[in-house]
């Protein structure tokens, strides 16, 4: 292992705007694309669910 | 051998690939975990300083990953659009749509970590070097691909007209691949090479984990979208009325 110290890892032998700069961006936009399409898969569920009640309550008064 | 044919077109239906891509997701995201701390780990910690770069080089460990990503998942797009175009299935349509926007992210990645890593090494951010027009040009054909397939309200056209364009798009990748070669550019040649590779070997594992982890999370997020896809499209079936049931 080349770091002596957390500032060390942090700093990454100067080149610490560009490194984290490049990860942090990249693990934001893995984190983010997923919850995105968790969120499309649940609005279409519920929005599914919805309907299904509408028709149970329209068969249930005819 | 007439059995064998009829399974490989069951999971064609959207049907059958919903319950089938649920339970293949949870496994592609522990193997992306896996693969990222492992990959991760080497990337910071086992793998050496660059004896010219220092450790500005490390960027390379997401930089190449998700240019192969790029590069990959719009091959997989064209191979579902011209499949959809041959035989007209459904989910040949569904899957296409379902890889662009991970395809998209996966260009801009490659495109960002690659001008964070050009301004401390090339002094630039951006130079219009054939490497990196051709991939911001797959940038841009992604965009496209969304953008006209939610132009047309019919989806099965919208496949049709998107198919045409992910195949006529497709000559920009063996651009993209081979411009280091037929350009002189400013962008390096290709890092890994089968007969002599010169990275050192820690950084190749490196590499190859990252790219692992990153083919990982590409296949488990185009899984799920795929899912929620073939929810919204095929909402006024049967089948579907059970799913919510």
């Amino acid at each position: 292992m080349q770091w002596n110290s957390v500032g060390e890892f942090f700093a990454m032998g100067g080149y610490g705007l560009y490194v984290w700069g490049s990860f942090g961006v990249c693990a934001a936009a893995m984190v983010i694309e997923p919850l995105l399409v968790s969120k499309r898969n649940r609005d279409i569920l519920s929005s599914l669910r919805r309907e299904r009640l509408a028709d149970e309550i329209e068969s249930q008064q005819s | 051998m007439n059995n064998k044919i009829i399974n490989w077109f069951k999971f064609a239906s959207p049907q059958s690939f919903y319950p089938l891509a649920g339970r293949m997701i949870p496994w592609f995201w522990a193997l992306t975990a896996i693969f990222t701390v492992a990959g991760l780990w080497i990337s910071f910690f086992v793998a050496p300083t660059d004896a010219q770069q220092g450790e500005g080089y490390r960027i390379i460990f997401i930089h190449v990953p998700a240019s192969w990503m790029s590069m990959f998942i719009y091959l997989v797009l064209a191979f579902w659009a011209g499949l959809g175009l041959a035989l007209n299935t459904r989910l040949s349509g569904m899957m296409a749509q379902a890889l662009a926007p991970t395809g998209a992210l996966m260009a801009f990645l490659s495109l960002w970590t690659g001008a964070f890593w050009g301004k401390p090494m090339w002094g630039t951010w951006w130079v219009w070097d054939a490497r990196l027009t051709s991939e911001l040009i797959l940038f841009f054909l992604y965009i496209g691909f969304i953008a006209l397939q939610a132009a047309i309200d019919d989806p099965r056209r919208a496949d049709k007209a998107g198919a045409i364009l992910a195949l006529v798009g497709a000559v920009n990748i063996p651009i993209i691949y081979f411009s280091v070669k037929w350009w002189n550019t400013l962008h390096q040649g290709s890092s890994v090479n089968l007969a002599k590779s010169s990275m050192a070997q820690t950084m190749l594992w490196g590499m190859l984990l990252m790219a692992l982890a990153f083919w990982m999370y590409a296949i488990a997020v185009a899984l799920t979208r795929a899912r929620a896809i073939i929810l919204e499209r095929e909402r006024h079936t049967e089948w579907i009325k059970e799913v919510v049931r």
